[in-house]
């Protein structure tokens, strides 16, 4: 089934840029070559540092306390990341922020979805409260306090929920869905309607699939917003095996404290823990995954970004 | 609730006002279309709750600011005391630099981070290979999508006290200098933070604004003879002044906003009284000091200033003759 959804214009839009006119393709030699020149000092200044760190990473322990300037390890180890596996935290934190992002994304989405399509019935009696109900939670918000005695009043301190149910659902994202929405053919719902089919069954074998972009850029923004999350863990636990991945970091890289106290049984071992190594280590065990998934974000991010910002 | 005026313009696209999904001319009663919809409104009813809770409960519970509020009185049993939170914040001694703090970093940003962002996105407006532009639009994003945590440990492995670019000046011969916890940088890093995570990210919606303009334009102005500079002067810049004024109305009303992520991860070692913002100093007295409160009367007074600013500021905007937000 083929229907142009709004997506489909904004690449042609981009396409239309690209394609200057004659006099556009002329620039004074000078204004090219500094903007040129300009840009690869940017791209370096963007770069290098995740280059340095991947670099450090398999830094060995002569590496880092050696007294020269350090940029590629003289002898590359895996030492540092085989100090993070044996030191007991990074998989723990791995999994508890893997639990917490696919979980917060499936319920984000479904919500948004379920929320997003009830608010684009033109005909539902009510439906103008239920969008200012949305829209409201855009305008005003709370502070840091009620949210937190809220949490704590539900009883989620110290639970992995208080990091996946406050702001799972935002209120511009359903907008921003409920406008897609909108733009499908009506005809192709009363069809459904008409061969007997209910709302929910309209939503998720007709509505959802003709607006996979959409449900895409969602859910990667609230995907990467879980991962990266940071406050959330630092407000509502205090339980340090729940911790998820942002924390660790922040015990390893920014406190300082290495997870080798706790193995004093293996510290029999020759080598001193490469340190700086092990917690470059964990740095990069935090990006990859959203390295991973920045190709599909860059496809989707710009258009959602702006049909968000036109219509919403 | 009667047709309120933004609503209206949500939904105009296909509004077709109390006649259902059917055609027909005659008006249908309300309890039939109740049933109608009742699959649509199981489908609304659990983000509809979730709302209710997560955001208007809240919004309630910012009673507590009239309250001499303690969690296990809760919002029922703590005893009123008017005003009071209110003007404690005010005789509070630390109030003054942590207003100060927050408004300056908030304008340093406006002042540098916001002008950076269309700087970039003018230049790769005018860069003229398409696949050197669309690579550079992929770097810069990307720091948009890491955390904080992730961020300042970057940072800190070049400023830090044996980072790289110590490590450089020592090599050169120099002293090292303390870039982390001396508190004369901690505003300028913060800065160049936001300036190195976010400018790249902040030039899609100009991008956007300037490839809406119309190319006729341009090309009216080439064959009068105007120079690249009066094209960006006379063209460019009016074509993107909308979206500049709207981007800045709404940064006024996130003045009171610094993040809390970024500062808190490094101001440890920082001179308490350079570091210490409306969101810092509300987590410390609030959730590890007790002062439930005073610091959600701090909240509700932020959001207030937020939401009257933003109205200020389109009203300035508008006595100026610009369009406004709203």
């Amino acid at each position: 089934m083929q229907v142009n959804t709004p997506l489909d214009t904004s690449t042609t839009v981009q396409v239309e840029s690209s394609e200057r006119p004659v006099w556009a393709r002329r620039q004074a030699p000078l204004v090219r070559w500094s903007l040129t020149t300009f840009m690869i000092i940017l791209a370096v200044l963007m770069i290098f540092p995740f280059l340095y760190i991947l670099s450090t990473s398999f830094a060995s322990f002569q590496d880092t306390t050696a007294n020269n300037v350090l940029v590629i390890p003289q002898h590359p180890t895996l030492e540092g990341y085989k100090w993070l596996w044996n030191g007991g935290v990074i998989l723990p934190a791995f999994g508890v922020s893997v639990i917490v992002t696919a979980a917060a994304t499936f319920i984000g989405v479904l919500l948004t979805a379920a929320l997003a399509y009830g608010l684009s019935l033109r005909g539902l009696p009510g439906s103008k409260f239920f969008l200012w109900v949305v829209i409201l939670t855009m305008l005003i918000s709370a502070g840091l306090i009620p949210n937190y005695l809220l949490v704590r009043q539900l009883n989620l301190l110290d639970t992995l929920w208080a990091l996946i149910l406050p702001g799972v659902v935002s209120g511009f994202h359903v907008i921003v869905m409920r406008q897609f929405f909108m733009n499908i053919p009506q005809e192709l719902i009363d069809c459904a309607h008409i061969d007997g089919a209910n709302d929910w069954q309209v939503l998720w074998n007709i509505v959802m699939p003709l607006s996979k972009a959409v449900v895409a850029v969602i859910a990667l923004f609230t995907a990467v917003a879980q991962w990266n999350s940071f406050f959330k863990a630092i407000l509502y636990l205090s339980d340090s095996r729940l911790y998820p991945l942002s924390l660790i970091v922040r015990m390893l890289v920014l406190q300082g404290q290495t997870p080798t106290d706790q193995m004093s049984n293996l510290s029999t071992s020759a080598a001193p823990p490469p340190e700086l190594a092990l917690q470059m280590a964990a740095v990069v065990v935090t990006t990859v995954p959203i390295l991973l998934i920045y190709p599909f974000l860059q496809k989707h991010f710009t258009k959602g970004v702006l049909t968000g910002s036109i219509k919403g | 609730m009667q047709a309120v005026k933004p609503a209206e313009r949500l939904s105009s696209s296909r509004s077709q006002p109390d006649v259902g999904r059917g055609q027909g001319e005659r008006p249908v009663p309300l309890k039939t279309r109740l049933w109608r919809y009742r699959w649509a409104y199981l489908l609304i009813l659990p983000g509809f709750l979730y709302f209710v809770i997560f955001h208007y409960v809240p919004l309630w519970g910012n009673i507590a600011a009239f309250q001499d509020f303690s969690p296990y009185r809760g919002y029922f049993h703590s005893p009123w005391v008017g005003l009071q939170n209110f003007s404690d914040i005010f005789s509070n001694p630390d109030i003054g630099y942590v207003i100060w703090n927050t408004v300056l970093l908030s304008m340093l940003q406006i002042i540098f981070a916001f002008p950076a962002a269309i700087v970039l996105a003018l230049m790769l407006n005018s860069m003229l290979s398409e696949r050197f532009k669309r690579f550079m639009q992929s770097v810069l994003y990307l720091p948009h999508f890491l955390g904080w945590v992730i961020i300042i440990s970057i940072w800190q492995q070049f400023f830090g006290g044996d980072g790289l670019i110590n490590q450089i000046i020592q090599a050169l011969g120099g002293h090292t200098i303390d870039f982390i916890t001396n508190s004369a940088f901690f505003r300028p890093m913060l800065i160049l933070q936001v300036m190195w995570k976010e400018t790249g990210w902040g030039t899609i919606i100009f991008l956007a604004a300037l490839s809406s303009i119309d190319m006729n334009l341009y090309e009216a102005a080439v064959i009068d003879g105007a120079s690249g500079w009066r094209r960006l002067w006379h063209i460019t810049l009016p074509g993107i002044r909308n979206v500049i004024i709207i981007l800045l109305i709404l940064r006024m009303g996130s003045i009171l906003d610094t993040g809390f992520e970024q500062i808190f991860l490094q101001m440890q070692g920082v001179d308490i009284r350079v570091a210490q913002t409306i969101d810092i100093f509300t987590y410390i007295q609030g959730i590890q000091g007790g002062q439930w409160g005073l610091t959600t009367a701090l909240g509700l007074v932020k959001a207030v200033v937020g939401t009257a600013l933003i109205l200020l500021t389109n009203k300035v905007v508008k006595l100026l003759g610009e369009e406004g937000l709203f």
